[in-house]
């Protein structure tokens, strides 16, 4: 994985030394709130519901033992014990001092971390495939490109004050992991007629209030030069998005509003000033940066692995978990180990210091020093050899980290919602709890089949739960919670926003609703092979509209 | 058979170090909701801006907002559950924030 | 307004007149862009360049008939956040022009490093900040990734010099 050089270190230690100061000249009052906001947000400092809250960049959620080791020690000194992993594959604290800040990124550029343009209306976090480098399917690995990105953004002076936030993603296998299609700018890796790899480029993908799938701007863009076509695109942004409503401010409304067609010949005609120039720098630093994604020096293992097999037979627990669990490594004889951080009724995506730990040290021994954060809120240990997972299964039991329910219905993603969030409209923690409680037989889940479960606790949607298999968006009603329920979401290459089905329900009612919808789909299914999304897609709302609404 | 007050409390966090705070009858910020002025009338409540205002300016507190709350028997309770949660802690955590902390006041954790 | 320019608070040579007084006989003029175009044949014959004041949201590309009279662009910044005119500015730079690109409007010493790499070279400033602290912003960073920007302060271009093998990017000159 990437590791700084002394201009990022420097850079980064620049940075908190930048900010240190603005900070000091808010607490000395020399700044105001307004002129300070921006500022903090382009740190990633919130102010929050119960706090401030800090958001820490995790760079196409890829990290080292030793940066998740950093983040459990900010975790339990300047924090209550615990972090948050997000949707966008960072890392966030709730319980964060404005005075301690500084101290804190400090912190981070020690190990080559930081938390700049985690927020802000600027470019964000690059965010990928959490088994980029891995994955079976995988036609490249997208991170260096990401790398190129987060590097070629950060502190952008012509973009640093966007209309709105921007938010890019990247694949490079042909299964979409990483949500490209509802993104601001989605680049998916792949190969033209002769073999070159470029990339397809799409724009104006989001959630929120105004769900949208991204359009394609270019089919094929060569590699080098992706740097100036991205700067077409953000300058078109920058100066036609609108900013006179902060609700119609992003990307995807401005391509709504003017059309794809003409969106696309306003960026083309931008690149045509301003084509790519001496593209031979960036292809040099491509390369350099690449060097850092080499594959590992993996051992030739054989297919078969004895002791991993042995455990499957013997320990019904290690054979489910290793069934959901595991996901297909390019490499023989390896597996990727998916860390689910959705316990059985517990609050999804958090780990305490000492879970961090623990995940740290079992990077370190078994998955080459290196783990990844998914935008589904779990953890990933890419390399691990299959003849290890046993081991590496019962350290994680002990530490309440080995739910075998990866990709099931208890894997669920949910946003902080209104237990931490002051945007929020309702709670989505207990739902989702509740949900996890009453799904919790495994068994039950694995009938189930794939299955993504999104809930938000407002219609901002940092749940996703537009792309959930089954979507819950948490609003208020008088000042009472109520949830409302969609089906039929996908955030994958074929990406679908979903339907509401119907008035919403009470917190009560919600983990009911959810069998409801459940039960219906075996009763219709072709067979257990047929998941959930695919029957959804075969026979429309209608069914599951009518076992849920249907006269008592 | 005690009264039922109906008014507004204010609220902000400290800028230094972010706790959220309300606004007291003495015009310093207190950490527990109980400490709060009520204000019952639209007079009161302007003063609570006005006070809350120059905190601001004095970089004292900062995000200030006012809620929604109803005090019996000497204790406050927002009427809202996201001030509800804000003056108690996360209703998924109760051992954190206020409530763990002996801040909330006299408030029962938040059902659900 | 003091006008900070080479990191010093100068003299503005330029006197703005309003869009319906007359135009004085001699001295560096600031106009409006309307008035630019309304006036062109009487502004063409003044002796000195003139300066245009230019919104962010005007087309930059309707000043080219008129850039050989332009020694100046002010640019604004309605709101410090409204980040429009650093893509208005840059693009002017990358379009070949050469003369004074000055910002005003709500400029902060924070966005001074910003606004300066994308080829602003003056500023019309509150006088809330002594000198100091706009000098000290101006070199907050002392290096950037981005390249094909302008190093007034010299920021180390980080790619570029990771890899000097290859011909630096020329930078547009300034007005200096």
């Amino acid at each position: 994985m990437y590791r700084y050089d002394e201009f990022d270190a420097k850079f980064v230690s620049e940075r908190t030394a930048q900010f240190r100061d603005q900070a000091n000249r808010r607490l000395s009052g020399e700044l105001t709130e307004d002129e300070f906001r921006p500022l903090r947000l382009m740190n990633g400092l919130y102010l929050q519901l119960h706090a401030y809250m800090l958001r820490v960049a995790i760079p196409y959620g890829t990290l080292s033992g030793k940066q998740m080791r950093q983040l459990a020690m900010i975790a339990d000194k300047y924090d209550k014990g615990y972090g948050h992993f997000t949707t966008r594959q960072n890392i966030q604290y709730n319980w964060i001092k404005l005075e301690e800040t500084a101290d804190i990124l400090q912190a981070l550029a020690d190990v080559e971390m930081h938390a700049i343009q985690t927020s802000g209306n600027c470019i964000r976090n690059v965010t990928t495939d959490h088994w980029a480098g891995a994955a079976a399917d995988e036609l490249d690995d997208p991170r260096p490109i990401g790398e190129l990105i987060r590097q070629w953004s950060s502190l952008h002076p012509e973009f640093s004050f966007l209309p709105r936030k921007f938010k890019i993603a990247i694949t490079g296998a042909p299964h979409d992991r990483a949500a490209v299609k509802v993104h601001d700018i989605g680049l998916r890796l792949h190969k033209n007629a002769a073999g070159q790899i470029g990339w397809e480029v799409m724009v104006g993908g989001g959630q929120g209030r105004t769900p949208m799938i991204a359009q394609t701007v270019r089919d094929f863009l060569p590699q080098n030069e992706l740097i100036a076509y991205l700067e077409a695109i953000m300058r078109v942004y920058n100066l036609y998005g609108r900013r006179d409503n902060k609700y119609k401010a992003r990307i995807k409304i401005l391509v709504h509003e003017i059309g794809a067609e003409k969106f696309k010949a306003e960026v083309e005609a931008e690149y045509a000033k301003h084509p790519a120039q001496q593209t031979q720098v960036e292809e040099a630093e491509l390369a350099r940066i690449a060097k850092y994604f080499a594959a590992p020096k993996f051992e030739k293992m054989s297919r078969f692995a004895p002791h991993f097999e042995e455990h499957r037979r013997a320990n019904p627990d290690f054979a489910a978990w290793a069934r959901n669990n595991l996901a297909a490594h390019a490499k023989e004889g390896y597996t990727i180990v998916n860390i689910s951080l959705k316990p059985e009724g517990g609050i999804p995506g958090d780990a305490t210091g000492e879970q961090m730990r623990v995940m740290a040290e079992l990077a370190e021994r078994y998955s080459h020093d290196e783990l990844r954060v998914s935008h589904a809120q779990n953890i990933v240990l890419p390399h691990v050899k299959l003849e290890d997972a046993y081991v590496v299964w019962q350290e994680l039991k002990k530490h309440d980290l080995a739910a075998a329910n990866y990709g099931l219905a208890g894997d669920i993603i949910a946003c902080p919602g209104m237990d931490y969030c002051s945007l929020a409209t309702a709670r989505s923690i207990p739902v989702s709890m509740a949900i996890s409680r009453k799904f919790g037989d495994l068994a039950k889940q694995e009938d189930y089949g794939p299955l993504k479960i999104n809930i938000s606790g407002c219609i901002n949607a940092c749940g996703h739960h537009h792309v959930g298999h089954i979507g819950i968006l948490g609003l208020d009603k008088k000042g009472e919670e109520y949830f409302q329920i969609t089906l039929g979401g996908s955030s994958s290459e074929n990406a679908s926003i979903g339907t509401i089905l119907g008035p919403g329900f009470s917190a009560e009612e919600v983990p009911d609703a959810i069998e409801t919808i459940l039960n219906t789909y075996v009763k219709l299914r072709e067979s257990k092979n047929e998941d959930f999304l695919t029957a959804y897609r075969r026979v429309g709302p209608k069914p599951f509209k009518e076992a849920l609404y249907a006269a008592a | 058979m005690t009264a039922e007050e109906k008014g507004q409390v204010m609220t902000a966090n400290r800028l230094g170090d972010g706790l959220v705070v309300f606004l007291q009858r003495s015009g310093d910020w207190s950490e527990k909701i109980d400490d709060a002025v009520l204000a019952l009338k639209p007079e009161a409540t302007a003063a609570l801006e006005a006070r809350a205002a120059l905190d601001v300016k004095a970089n004292l507190v900062t995000g200030q907002y006012l809620f929604d709350a109803t005090r019996v028997n000497g204790k406050i309770r927002a009427d809202h559950i996201r001030e509800r949660i804000r003056t108690l802690g996360p209703s998924v955590r109760l051992d954190l924030g206020k409530q763990a902390e002996g801040t909330a006041g006299a408030f029962q954790p938040v059902e659900g | 307004m003091p006008l900070l320019k080479n990191n010093q608070f100068v003299a503005d040579d330029y006197t703005f007149v309003a869009d319906e007084d007359a135009l004085p006989a001699s001295g560096k003029v600031l106009v409006t862009f309307a008035r630019l175009k309304r006036d062109w044949d009487e502004i063409a014959k003044l002796p000195a360049m003139v300066g245009v004041k230019v919104a962010n949201t005007d087309k930059t590309d309707e000043l080219t008939p008129y850039l050989s009279k332009i020694a100046l662009v002010q640019l604004t910044f309605p709101a410090f956040t409204d980040g429009r005119s650093y893509s208005i500015g840059r693009e002017l730079r990358l379009d070949g022009y050469r003369g004074e690109l000055r910002a005003d409007g709500n400029v902060l010493p924070d966005q001074l490093q910003l606004m300066r790499q994308v080829g602003f070279d003056s500023f019309l400033v509150s006088d809330r900040f002594p000198l100091e602290v706009w000098q000290k912003a101006a070199h907050s960073m002392s290096l950037a990734y981005q390249r094909g920007l302008f190093r007034q302060v010299q920021e180390t271009e980080v790619w570029s010099t990771r890899h000097h093998g290859f011909q630096a990017w020329e930078e547009q000159p300034h007005a200096g």
